[in-house]
């Protein structure tokens, strides 16, 4: 039996609400293939299978806003038996309902439909709650009450004992432990909350998309000890060899000079690993491929950095094609959850509406940003003389826990090296 | 200041108010005149008042409250007596079918400003056919207010704004709390928009209405005897409900028990649990439960009948059940 959990769709996500399931009970599913979707602060993100399997249950239900590691659904690995039933994932689901088929039907009474005429007496009950079927033995029994508590006390409701009606975890169990210092919920307060998803309100999703950007450039700022470099790099020759590609190319294949500045920044990273990966609690890993996230602001406030994936090893016209289609479904919010989590490095390109230069906040777990500003004409000197020329300001903010200025100087260098050779770029492959 | 009467004499004293301040205003039923009132409601009413304001009807309730909307819409303020809820259902087609629904019909031209009053609920030995009680039916239907007075105060107060209001209004008066016996303050002020808390606790709140307001109150000293301290909610009117009140006993005591003299099933106990999921789940500790009458024609014996109603007992195990 294999726990599908809710997967952090980013450093910033702590919860996420389900929108939708794509699988039922009993479906083969492969890996990569989206299984939910799941709505974060910021968008919603088709979440994909990690691992090959039939689904057993689904555990989550749509519209249920859960935190990040909740079990959502079980899945059986290939030859595993349906009767290996998921009593020991369903009781640590959080807020998770027992389905209603198998198992559960089958303890409250064998061969119970026979018999109910027979019993079913003229009169129901009409009170005594210790009269009403015994819930199944793998349900903890929480009341709301304590699970709200709990959720803005920080009290971790898993570890508590239940005095209540059948052992039920109630208020007064969670009022006592908080008292007494419980220990602490994995996850922030507020994570079970009463209400609506935040996709069914603009405002209250604009608010919680600005509180994700605060949490995780605060974040950012505290853990990571920034440096910055930065290097003004002539475009004449890569502009010009632009120019004269996409005179060659019918319309909607033509590239725009930031495709050039990504594919250059995936190039030049293969010298500096140091600048490409993530940094977990100190420890910093290497990625193997370079998945750039592309900065992308959105119509209604806020961005996203989505990840063009393996950048360094796309031919241009292919890294067009993606970054209009990563930005066209970064709008329409249907992301899939491998490109928020898989970034190993963020580009943010301010294009014609921005300054000269930016200087960017790094992305956690990421360890450098690459910051390109406007592209303008600018007095250069050059061969003893002064040329007006195209120059883009490009910087490095990088983490000094895992590299030095001057090797991020270098970076900057070799990619302003690489952009004076746009064709050799464009053959580039891995 | 305040004085001692029961609920028959503050019904008598509001309708006394009513036909004496408002010539529009009149009284029409089974025995409401020579004979005073089935629950002597109107005594001396017909003298003082005279045959064409205090009007006998044949046994007709079809008639009667037909007649009742055609007076309402051609500018009186009828007060319509039904002698029980259970003759009522005679007359649901006046009321479900043409006084709720006029408004709407004659798209805001027409207006039902029609009062019906009866008798409901049980406890008096009168067998089945007299001892219904139908309030959640009546608390189904848009386009007319249902309400309950269950106190001396009610009982003197409500009728104002009942014949106040534009549309029908119908008014329930359990038959047990006739002849109870209250204070009526000289400066009662009484609405017909939310519920009310006749009782406040903190450990238990216990939403109940009409006849079953006096078992749940002595319910309620039972329990605080025991260190419960329960909170009791009249909900007065039965339609439009008045959710938030509900809404904030559960948030203030987590756990409540609906007390409904109704059947169980399809009852407005279910759809006052309803609101309290709806509007109130995270407050919850423990499971709602219900003590509604039991699903079977209420009996004549007197202690069958007993046992088929709620009672303080009853009430009590509820609420002891929740902490069990």
């Amino acid at each position: 039996m294999i726990e599908f959990k809710l997967p952090a769709l980013g450093a910033d996500m702590d919860e996420g609400t389900l929108l939708e399931w794509r699988v039922k009970p009993g479906d083969a599913v492969k890996k990569g293939q989206v299984i939910a979707v799941v709505d974060t602060a910021k968008a919603a993100v088709d979440v994909e299978c990690w691992q090959d399997g039939t689904i057993g249950e689904l555990l989550a239900e749509v519209g249920q806003k859960m935190p990040v590691g909740t079990v959502m659904a079980t899945l059986r690995a290939a030859g595993e038996k349906a009767g290996e039933k998921a009593g020991e994932a369903a009781g640590k689901a959080v807020a998770a309902k027992v389905g209603d088929g198998g198992t559960a039907a089958a303890k409250v009474g064998p061969g119970g439909t026979a018999a109910a005429p027979a019993k079913l007496p003229q009169t129901e009950p009409q009170t005594a709650p210790q009269a009403a079927p015994a819930a199944p033995a793998q349900r903890r029994l929480i009341s709301p009450a304590a699970r709200k508590h709990a959720a803005e006390n920080g009290v971790d409701i898993d570890s508590l004992t239940g005095t209540g009606p059948h052992g039920a975890v109630i208020l007064a169990d969670v009022e006592t432990a908080a008292a007494q210092g419980a220990p602490a919920a994995p996850r922030p307060p507020a994570a079970v909350t009463a209400e609506l998803p935040s996709a069914e309100k603009g405002a209250t999703r604009i608010a919680a998309m600005r509180q994700a950007i605060a949490t995780a450039m605060a974040r950012s700022k505290r853990e990571i000890p920034h440096y910055y470099v930065s290097e003004d790099i002539p475009l004449a020759r890569a502009l010009a060899w632009l120019q004269a590609e996409n005179s060659q190319r019918a319309m909607a294949e033509r590239l725009l000079p930031a495709v050039l500045l990504l594919k250059a920044v995936a190039v030049a990273l293969r010298g500096y690993p140091e600048l490409n990966g993530w940094c977990h609690d100190g420890a910093f890993v290497t990625a193997e491929r370079s998945n750039l996230g592309v900065a992308i602001s959105l119509r209604q406030g806020g961005l996203i950095a989505p990840a063009l994936l393996d950048a360094g090893t796309k031919p241009l016209t292919t890294l067009m094609q993606e970054l209009t289609d990563l930005v066209q479904r970064a709008r329409a919010g249907s992301l899939h959850s491998s490109e928020l989590t898989d970034g190993t490095i963020t580009v943010t390109n301010l294009g014609d509406q921005g300054t000269q230069a930016v200087f960017g906040v790094i992305y956690p777990p990421q360890v450098a940003l690459v910051g390109f500003g406007r592209i303008v004409e600018r007095p250069w000197a050059e061969d003893g003389g002064i040329k007006v020329l195209p120059v883009v300001t490009a910087s490095l903010a990088a983490d000094h826990r895992v590299s030095d200025g001057h090797r991020g100087a270098l970076f900057l260098r070799e990619l302003a090296e690489l952009l004076q050779h746009p064709e050799e770029l464009d053959k580039e492959a891995s | 200041m305040s004085r001692k009467i029961s609920y028959r004499e503050a019904m008598r004293a509001a309708m006394h108010e009513a036909l004496t301040n408002d010539p529009r205003v009149f009284l029409m039923g089974e025995d409401v005149g020579r004979y005073g009132g089935t629950y002597a409601f109107s005594k001396g009413f017909l003298d003082e008042f005279g045959p064409e304001r205090i009007r006998d009807t044949p046994l007709s309730e079809l008639g009667f409250v037909g007649a009742g909307i055609g007076a309402a819409l051609g500018g009186l303020r009828p007060i319509v007596e039904v002698m029980t809820v259970n003759f009522s259902l005679l007359a649901l087609d006046q009321i479900v079918n043409s006084a709720a629904l006029y408004r709407h019909m004659s798209g805001g031209q027409f207006s039902v400003p029609l009062v019906i009053r009866m008798a409901t609920g049980a406890g008096r030995q009168l067998a089945a056919q007299h001892s219904h009680s139908l309030e959640g039916w009546y608390a189904h239907i848009p386009g007319i207010k249902v309400l309950a007075p269950a106190t001396i105060e009610d009982a003197r107060g409500m009728l104002a704004p009942a014949l106040a209001d534009p549309d029908p209004v119908v008014i329930f008066e359990h038959a047990g709390l006739f002849n109870m016996e209250g204070e009526l303050p000289d400066d009662w002020t009484v609405g017909i928009a939310s519920a009310k808390v006749r009782r406040a606790g903190k450990d238990v709140a216990i939403i109940t209405y009409g006849g079953s307001l006096p078992k749940t109150l002595a319910a309620a000293e039972i329990l605080a005897a025991d260190g419960v301290e329960a909170e009791v909610i009249d909900l007065r009117v039965l339609r439009p409900l008045d959710t938030a009140t509900i809404a904030a006993a559960v948030a203030k005591c987590h756990r409540v028990v609906v007390v409904d003299e109704g059947w169980r099933s399809g009852s407005l106990a279910a759809e006052v649990m309803a609101r309290i999921f709806e509007n109130a789940f995270w407050e919850l500790d423990a499971p709602v439960v219900r003590v509604c009458s039991e699903e079977v024609p209420i009996p004549y014996a007197k202690h069958l009948e007993d046992a088929a109603l709620p009672q303080p007992e009853k009430i009590v195990a509820a609420v002891k059940g929740l902490f069990a």
